[in-house]
């Protein structure tokens, strides 16, 4: 017969008692919250297509978050947010208007492939939303590249149109043809204000520069990312187009996936490195990468390529940017 | 087409030559029969002889470093094998199985605590000394299992059980738990005392309901304390395994019920 | 930063400074100090039992000299110091012995401890011991020697946590020298206000203890390390430091966690860097006491009063009056918590010491000892349920980490049972104060992992000592065959 037990028990554990109540279903919260503005942005300049994109990625994200995890037979992990937040990591860097089959394809592929095989939140190699993204770049190159223009419905004669990026591909060889500089407001570059406030033809999350950067600032207020990637991302990007000579430094900034990279993909914390340092050599590859892309591949954009290459040599830069341990000296 | 041909011949004839050369230099020569002693040998790498996994211990008996008969997984078949390749004679060797001395299920031995943390039996009974009310019971955080190379033990209720079936005895297990109760017994004893309380009765029954409690009434029931099946540490009965008892009656005369008479001490659990 | 004195600038006067130094990493828990910052120190009656433990210190367990049915009386010792790193154990009241037995001690191991009933009558024929215990000393007469050996035997390690021998600590190996005597009175862990408390209530003592350090330290620099969240103990304590002569600064140190941890301390006070292991405090010229020993040091030396009571925090949300207690060391934390009128509310988790490095305990049938700082006692709304969620690489522990290693690498390094891999991310530098767990929002037991992994890499080397000298006993055996 088992002896009596005391009716109350004290919970024993290891210490520290005491925590910082910082959660990962709260900073998965934070980060939806930042992506609010550039979500009303996106339906703001491109209508219900863009509302369709959205909410098919998150709900076919989260169904097939379960599902796997149903398969695998492990806990759900549908409270942690994780999947939540992927739907529109994605859905925001995904052209409105695409074919919802394309994005349901899509959001199947970042949950079960890029992440659920891995062994799920933390484990993935590669940030699920892009790796989906160059998934479906590289299968539907046609629907991925036709951009709707902002506010489309006023204007019934043309739907779609060129992104900026295009414009500035030319740009590159035009400038070293022509000494002259282009301004903003020529050759398909739209005017500054425009750039800001987003009013030109992109994915949906990646248009408005203004709505990111708010984004940005509650990320910084509530300590979810550190300055460390933001800033030598832009920075490299300012730079390499002072140096190349092609549209001005801005206009890259401005246009296309750099915002929305630099301050939402490539601080996915799961596939970027976990030091300072190796931070600021995650920005500055992915900077770099991504207007070499821009300068000489083939794709008029290379954010989602460059972070992904990164993503690859995360591990080697962990490895190279342990810190030295308080009082050791440096071998 | 000529210059094809010439240039193949040549780079085929100087390959030729080093291969040659190499063979002739480099090569290492390695005794025959510390493949044949390895392919005898179970393959487990249990690390149960000492060495660093069976190759190991096959390259030790060949170069004569080690005794025939120190791999608890193979037996004494595996030994005579051994002995034929190498010529030597075969030490004998009993099977070795483990037991893990302790029958305190949650529902049968008392917790002090919620113990919040990894699941590693070292860690926890590191933690306010482990939430088990008996300080030498099993934690049942599996520490055991985990090393298990033949997923012999399982963790049911709290409580490590082997089972003996799968039971190579290579002692990894006994190495691991930081209450020191598994240990390694010959396969053929069928009667164990599984308890690893020396405290006093009414102590160890403050804590679980299936101690002992050092009452003597196995060796009573065994013919005595001249017979020596039993011996006692404090207040805690131990089967003699040099003379272990085979009378089953005295599993079920043990007032504390911490006896078990099971080939594969399952039916306890 | 003023250099240590070299005997000309004597008529220096003491100064309260602002550290210049701040360490990277740290974290910033709830300090919950204001249950008992403003409770003056109470001093509790002898409880009717006592367990006195042989294990109160760092290093080997004093070895027991009475047994049961011995009458001891205060102050006799009931244990002998055991080998170079141990200190001797004093009976705190007088008494019968009981038992002497194995008892569960707060950090979870078991050491033998003598159980006394302090309410049986002195048998015939024994003397209870009138006026001090030990001879009071001049300080400023007696000889270095004689001020050493009075520290050791009053029975006095450090009281802010680890227990480390002071009359070790206060004897420099030869050929190093102390420059700086830093007092530890940082009290970083939340809830605890003891050294607050003697601080604001005892400057004067604290003095005398850092004198009293400083003579058998030889001529050095004084450094009083504070929190910043203590301003009425700075002030106690430039009252009472005001006329010393001698380099002698309060450095008031910003408000971070683990800012009472000796390396930070060091690093803080005087920007001093203790390198690797097995480097020490010493090897940078420094000696870091806390300031409960401090003033058990004074006690010791001028009335000649061995440690046997402490000040010890009874805290936390579930408990009735929280309070600051002066008990003998073995009261049972049922007896202190019955000295703060009960709980309030069942506690869901009883802590010894803070809540960042203190340890859980199962019951409350557990015994002080001279390193006791506190004693918390929680409700369930306030306990932090750990679980086991992946590490999702957010780089918080990296930043939070004061040791500056990767807890997040090794945390999984010992999932996967790659205590190599731990090992080869520097565990061993790690100094276990939680600042990683802390700020972990998958809620991961880092920490745990870490000791994990210590404790493995511990018994490997054991084990490989064990084995080179039983390697090397059969050599020796065998050598006078040939």
């Amino acid at each position: 017969m088992k002896p009596k037990e005391t009716s109350e028990h004290y919970v024993l554990s290891s210490s520290p008692h005491a925590h910082s109540h910082a959660s990962v279903s709260r900073i998965m919260l934070d980060v939806i919250i930042a992506l609010l503005p550039t979500t009303i942005a996106g339906v703001w300049f491109f209508g219900m297509p863009a509302v369709w994109t959205i909410a098919v990625c998150v709900s076919t994200c989260v169904v097939t978050e379960a599902l796997c995890r149903l398969a695998m037979k492990r806990e759900s992990t549908i409270g942690d947010f994780s999947a939540i937040l992927t739907g529109p990591l994605l859905a925001l860097n995904l052209p409105a208007g695409l074919p919802l089959w394309m994005a349901v394809v899509g959001s199947v592929f970042a949950i079960a492939v890029c992440k659920q095989v891995f062994g799920g939140l933390g484990k993935n190699p590669f940030n699920p939303a892009l790796a989906a993204r160059a998934f479906m770049l590289i299968s539907f190159t046609g629907p991925m590249t036709i951009w709707l223009k902002p506010y489309w419905w006023r204007a019934p004669d043309a739907v779609t149109t060129a992104t900026p990026l295009a414009a500035m591909k030319t740009m590159f060889t035009s400038a070293a043809l022509s000494s002259a500089t282009p301004r903003a407001g020529e050759g398909g570059i739209p005017s500054l204000w425009d750039l800001i406030i987003g009013n030109m033809p992109g994915c949906i999350g990646e248009v408005s520069a203004a709505a990111l950067a708010l984004g940005a600032v509650y990320l910084f207020i509530r300590k979810v990312i550190t300055w460390h990637i933001p800033v030598s991302y832009l920075v490299t990007v300012w730079v390499y187009s002072l140096i190349s000579g092609g549209a001005p430094a801005h206009i890259h900034i401005l246009t296309g996936g750099v915002m929305i990279s630099a301050f939402f993909m490539a601080t996915d914390y799961a596939t970027s490195p976990t030091t300072g340092k190796g931070k600021l050599i995650f920005g500055f590859g992915c900077g770099l990468l991504s207007m070499l892309i821009r300068q000489f591949g083939s794709y008029p954009e290379g954010c989602s390529f460059a972070i992904l290459i990164m993503n690859s040599v995360c591990p080697l830069i962990n490895r190279w940017t342990q810190p030295k341990p308080f009082g050791y000296k440096r071998k | 087409m000529v210059t094809a041909i010439v240039c193949i011949a040549g780079i085929g004839l100087v390959a030729a030559v080093i291969l040659a050369i190499s063979d002739r230099y480099l090569s290492v020569r390695e005794d025959p029969r510390i493949g044949m002693v390895l392919s005898a040998l179970p393959g487990a790498n249990c690390g149960g002889c000492g060495f660093a996994g069976c190759d190991a211990y096959a390259r030790a008996l060949v170069e004569g470093t080690a005794p025939n008969g120190a791999c608890p997984a193979g037996g004494d078949a595996v030994a005579a094998e051994i002995a034929k390749i190498l010529g030597v004679e075969a030490s004998a060797t009993e099977k070795r199985v483990a037991i893990i001395k302790c029958l305190g299920t949650r529902s049968e031995a008392i917790r002090v605590g919620d113990y919040n943390g990894i699941c590693d039996c070292s860690v926890a009974a590191a933690t306010a000394g482990g939430d088990k009310g008996c300080v030498y019971g099993c934690l049942g955080y599996g520490a055991c299992a985990n090393v298990c190379p033949k997923h012999a033990i399982s963790v049911v209720d709290g409580l490590a059980k082997v089972d003996k079936r799968l039971c190579i005895g290579c002692g990894k297990c006994v190495a691991v738990c930081p209450r020191k109760l598994i240990e390694l017994v010959p396969a053929s004893a069928m009667i164990h005392v599984l308890c690893n309380n020396p405290d006093k009765g009414p102590a160890v029954r403050k804590v679980c309901g299936v101690g002992c409690m050092g009452c003597h009434l196995c060796e009573k029931n065994s013919g005595g304390k001249e017979a020596g099946h039993f011996t006692f540490d404090g207040f805690l009965a131990k089967v003699n395994y040099a003379n272990p008892p085979a009378d089953p009656q005295i599993v079920a005369k043990c007032p504390a019920k911490c006896m078990i008479e099971d080939p594969h001490f399952e039916s306890a659990h | 930063m003023s250099l240590p004195t070299d005997g000309k600038d004597l008529v220096e006067s003491m100064k309260t400074v602002k550290s210049k130094f701040k360490f990277r990493g740290g974290v910033h828990p709830d300090y919950n100090k204001d249950l008992a910052r403003d409770k003056a120190i109470e001093r509790m009656p002898v409880p009717s039992e006592l367990v006195i433990s042989m294990s109160q210190h760092l290093g080997a367990p004093a070895k027991c000299i009475v047994k049961a049915g011995d009458y001891v009386t205060r102050g006799q010792i009931i244990g002998e110091r055991n080998g170079f790193i141990s200190v001797c154990v004093r009976a705190s009241a007088s008494g019968l012995v009981k038992a002497v037995e194995k008892r569960l001690g707060a950090a979870g191991g078991s050491a033998p401890a003598v159980v006394l009933d302090t309410t049986a009558p002195v048998p015939e024929g024994v003397v209870v011991p009138e006026g001090p215990i030990l001879q009071p000393l001049d300080w400023k007469t007696a000889s270095r020697e004689d001020l050493l050996k009075r520290v050791e035997e009053a029975g006095i390690c450090g009281m802010g946590g680890a227990g480390f021998p002071s009359s070790v600590k206060l004897n420099p190996p030869p050929g190093k020298r102390c420059e700086y005597l830093i007092v530890n009175g940082a009290e970083c862990e939340p809830y605890l206000c003891a050294d607050h408390r003697l601080m604001v209530e005892r400057a004067s003592r604290i003095r005398l203890g850092v004198e009293i350090m400083r003579k058998i330290l030889g001529e050095c620099a004084v450094r009083i390390a504070v929190e910043a969240n203590k301003p009425d103990a700075i002030a106690a304590l430039e009252e009472a430091f005001a006329d010393m002569v001698g380099n002698v600064e309060i450095v008031v140190l910003p408000v971070l966690y683990p800012q009472g941890s000796e390396k930070h301390q060091i690093f803080a006070t005087v920007g001093r860097v203790v390198p690797e292991p097995p480097a020490l405090p010493i090897d940078v010229g420094c000696v870091v006491e806390n300031v409960g020993t401090t003033v058990a040091i004074a006690d010791a030396v001028e009335k000649g009063e061995p440690l046997l009571e402490r000040v010890t925090t009874v805290s936390g949300d579930a408990v009735a009056e929280p309070k600051n207690i002066i008990a003998p060391s073995g009261t049972k934390y049922s007896d202190l918590v019955a000295f703060c009128s009960g709980v309030k509310e069942p506690p869901a988790k009883v802590i010894s010491g803070g809540t960042m490095m203190g340890f859980a305990v199962p019951h409350l049938d557990i015994s002080t000892t001279k390193t006791t700082s506190g004693l918390l006692l929680l409700s369930r709304k306030r306990v932090f349920q750990y679980t086991s969620q992946a590490c999702i690489n957010c780089g918080r522990c990296v930043r939070a980490c004061p040791m500056y290693i990767n807890p997040a690498e090794i945390s999984k390094a010992v999932e996967a049972d790659d205590i190599a891999d731990a090992e080869r991310a520097h565990v061993m530098t790690c100094i276990e104060c939680g600042a990683c767990s802390f700020a972990c929002p998958a809620h991961r037991t880092i920490t745990q992992f870490c000791r994990r992994a210590k404790n493995s890499i511990r018994a490997r080397i054991a084990a490989e000592k064990a084995k080179a000298v039983a390697a090397q006993s059969a050599a020796e055996k065998k050598e006078p065959a040939k």
